[in-house]
């Protein structure tokens, strides 16, 4: 066995170790994805519907409560209970006990008949994910009874309406029952893969910093890249076997379907995870104590979050936002997890989120041994 | 190099030697600014089997010395070998010869004895007959034996310089640099950790360069180096490091400490005057004339005068002499 093969089989044997005895880290890394996962399956709703509302029924006719009925037929709304007035219907949703208000007017039947009715719906603004569902199924439902009733008045004047002459036909791709947690698994895995990544690599690092053994390393006759090579593998090895193991949790337990070839998957995860640990080197090199790794570690889980299209579109952002959001490798491995888990397409198709990760990763791994280099000076 | 040619070397040769920290200058400024030197224009060479001492104030310049001795730090100008080998281009070569403890090191805690042991070994590429053969040689060197199990994290302040010292010594290393070695532990740990530096001295003929802030370790070594504001002061035996002290020393303990020390300071015949604890080092031209004088002058102001007595310089007032000196040049 050569001095340089001894070397570095002393240096990962010693990292694996150390990470292995580190049983409450180990806990946290390998049960937080799945924490995560089961949290999303089981208990978020990207999609509101079954809204408290109050309801002010002033006209109190036929027509208004078929009104009211519709709008409950919609599952979007619930109706929790009957008040007297608009002023009412607000002082509801001041104190929380609705998310939604529905004020029909005293003359709303006769205003039917003549043909410009009107029902107030409030909605509660301060929670946009209730605003954005609530509003769209109360135009929705509004629409569809104006439609029937103006049918209904045509047909008792004896013409016979064709109520909807165009009808957009929507067909969903990949994820035709609109679940959840198919939109959102693949993006959830990555993003937590890659916070751990990022978190456990800098850690790492600034731990020997931080304890002083950094020094002990380098003066022996241990090459910097050596020491690098030794730290990460043990830490890539241990994120891949998470990343597996999580993603088969959520095929297999959660029946997220797996769409694409899992080859490809394993393989680009590899690129992923290995530019996440370029990451995670680089803020160790800027961070200089265990809690600062975490600061900006946590800083860059928030951007992710909100920058690289996990949940908010990126589509709509600022040029200059998305910027940013393509410092992430993250950005890139959320179009590629996607793009094989749900879809099943193939690498024609992401070669450039590939190539992106491929140069991300070199990049970073460059910058990050360059200011490691500069620590001791 | 050729090793055939490293024999012939020193083990630590210092030309001129400076090492000057960038400071961070600001945004705005043009080129970063030079700090001040922490090592300026250093010279200095151990030879092989000798036992050195660089002694100094905290901020002297001692750990950045070790280090650029290393080629852990970059140096600014001069020359700095090891065994001949540049210390800037052959750090490699540097390394595999050296043991080295450094002032802040720390073993990885959460390792047993016997596995840091291991992985020093593998790291400083030693075989595996030869770690058989020397990992229990250093444990029982160390005191180590019993231990070999326990993290290196639950070991005893002292116990754990010892491990240290044997991890340094795992690959049989012609120096070893020590940076502060003793540094927090216990005064019968420290005896103890002495005593293994002197045996190997004794039995492996192993040079040793340490630094230190105790005065009783450097009296251990075969020449001591004083360090101040990155310049060396002195580099000599401690013998005559202790001649550097200027006359002879009265030591005494002035019941009011206070009016004693200015009025002391003054009086003819007085070089130098030190505070020790409670007591008054005098350094004087003639002790028998002065000593006299001063219990007289102290008594004249109602001060009384407890234990006078003339003492040998010991490396601490040579030393506390030596930077009083420089600190007054510097002004």
């Amino acid at each position: 066995m050569g001095k340089r093969t001894q070397r570095l089989a002393a240096l990962i044997r010693k990292e694996t170790t150390q990470l292995l005895r580190d049983r409450r880290t180990l806990t946290i890394i390998m049960t937080l994805p799945l924490i995560e996962l089961f949290l999303f399956a089981y208990a978020v709703r990207l999609t509101v519907d079954h809204l408290p509302t109050v309801v002010a029924d002033m006209s109190m006719d036929p027509q208004s409560r078929s009104f009211v009925n519709a709008l409950v037929n919609s599952n979007y709304f619930d109706i929790t209970g009957y008040v007297a007035s608009q002023a009412d219907v607000v002082r509801a949703i001041d104190e929380g006990r609705a998310k939604a208000g529905l004020v029909i007017p005293p003359d709303f039947a006769t205003r039917v008949e003549r043909g410009n009715a009107e029902a107030l719906v409030i909605l509660d603004g301060s929670d946009s994910f209730s605003v954005s569902s609530g509003y769209s199924a109360a135009v929705a439902v509004g629409q569809d009874r104006a439609l029937g009733l103006a049918a209904e008045q045509a047909r008792r004047l004896g013409i016979e309406l064709k109520i909807t002459p165009i009808v957009a036909s929507v067909q969903l791709l990949y994820n035709p029952s609109l679940n959840d947690l198919i939109f959102i698994m693949p993006g959830l895995v990555a993003m937590l893969l890659q916070i751990l990544t990022v978190l456990t690599t800098a850690q790492a690092v600034v731990k020997e910093y931080e304890l002083g053994t950094i020094e002990g390393l380098l003066a022996t006759p241990a090459r910097p890249l050596e020491l690098v090579v030794g730290k990460l593998a043990p830490n890539m090895l241990l994120m891949l076997v998470n990343l597996g193991f999580t993603t088969l949790v959520g095929v297999f337990w959660f029946g997220v379907p797996f769409q694409g070839d899992p080859w490809l998957f394993a393989w680009l995860s590899v690129l992923f995870v290995a530019s996440g640990l370029a990451l995670g080197l680089l803020v160790s090199s800027i961070a200089r104590t265990q809690r600062e790794a975490q600061q900006v570690s946590a800083m860059i889980s928030l951007v992710s979050m909100l920058l690289t299209g996990f949940i908010y579109p990126r589509g709509p952002m600022p040029a200059a936002i998305r910027l940013v959001g393509n410092l992430i490798p993250l950005t890139y491995f959320i179009r590629i997890a996607r793009g094989i888990i749900t879809k099943g397409i193939g690498l024609s198709f992401m070669w450039t989120d590939a190539v992106a990760l491929v140069i991300y990763g070199v990049v970073i791994l460059g910058f990050a041994a360059m200011t490691t280099k500069k620590r001791l000076g | 190099m050729s090793d055939a040619q490293g024999q012939s070397w020193p083990a630590i040769v210092a030309r001129d030697l400076v090492k000057e920290y960038k400071t961070a200058g600001g945004v705005l400024s043009s080129a970063r600014q030079r700090g001040p030197a922490a090592v300026d224009g250093v010279s200095l060479t151990v030879a092989r089997g000798e036992t050195f001492g660089l002694i100094g104030p905290d901020g002297a310049g001692k750990t950045t010395l070790t280090r650029v001795l290393l080629g852990l730090l970059a140096r600014t100008a001069g020359e700095s070998r090891v065994f001949g080998y540049d210390s800037m281009t052959e750090p490699y070569a540097i390394r595999e010869r050296v043991g080295y403890i450094a002032q802040r090191f720390a073993l990885p805690a959460d390792m047993t004895v016997m596995e840091n042991l291991r992985f020093f070994a593998d790291v400083q590429g030693v075989g595996r007959a030869d770690q058989r053969r020397r990992i229990p040689e250093l444990l029982e060197f160390a005191g180590l034996t019993k231990f070999t199990k326990l993290l290196a994290g639950r070991l005893s302040g002292g116990m754990k310089k010892k491990l240290a010292l044997a991890c340094s010594l795992i690959h049989e290393p012609q120096l070893v640099l020590l940076d502060e070695p003793t540094l927090g532990i216990d005064p019968v740990s420290r005896r103890e950790f002495w005593s293994l530096l002197g045996n190997l001295r004794a039995e492996k003929g192993l040079t040793i360069f340490v630094c230190t802030p105790y005065m009783d370790e450097a009296e251990r070594c075969n020449r001591v180096g004083l360090l101040y504001n990155g310049r060396l002061v002195t580099c000599d035996t401690p013998a005559v490091i202790k001649q550097a002290a200027p006359g002879h020393l009265l030591e005494f303990t002035p019941s009011d400490f206070v009016p004693a020390q200015r009025l002391v300071a003054g009086l003819a015949g007085v070089l130098e005057l030190q505070t020790y604890g409670m007591m008054l080092h005098a350094f004087v031209d003639d002790p028998l004339a002065r000593r006299p004088q001063i219990e007289a002058a102290l008594t004249a102001q109602g001060i009384f005068c407890i234990g006078i007595r003339e003492i040998e310089p010991r490396m601490e007032e040579a030393f506390i002499s030596l930077i009083t000196r420089e600190a007054r040049k510097g002004i």
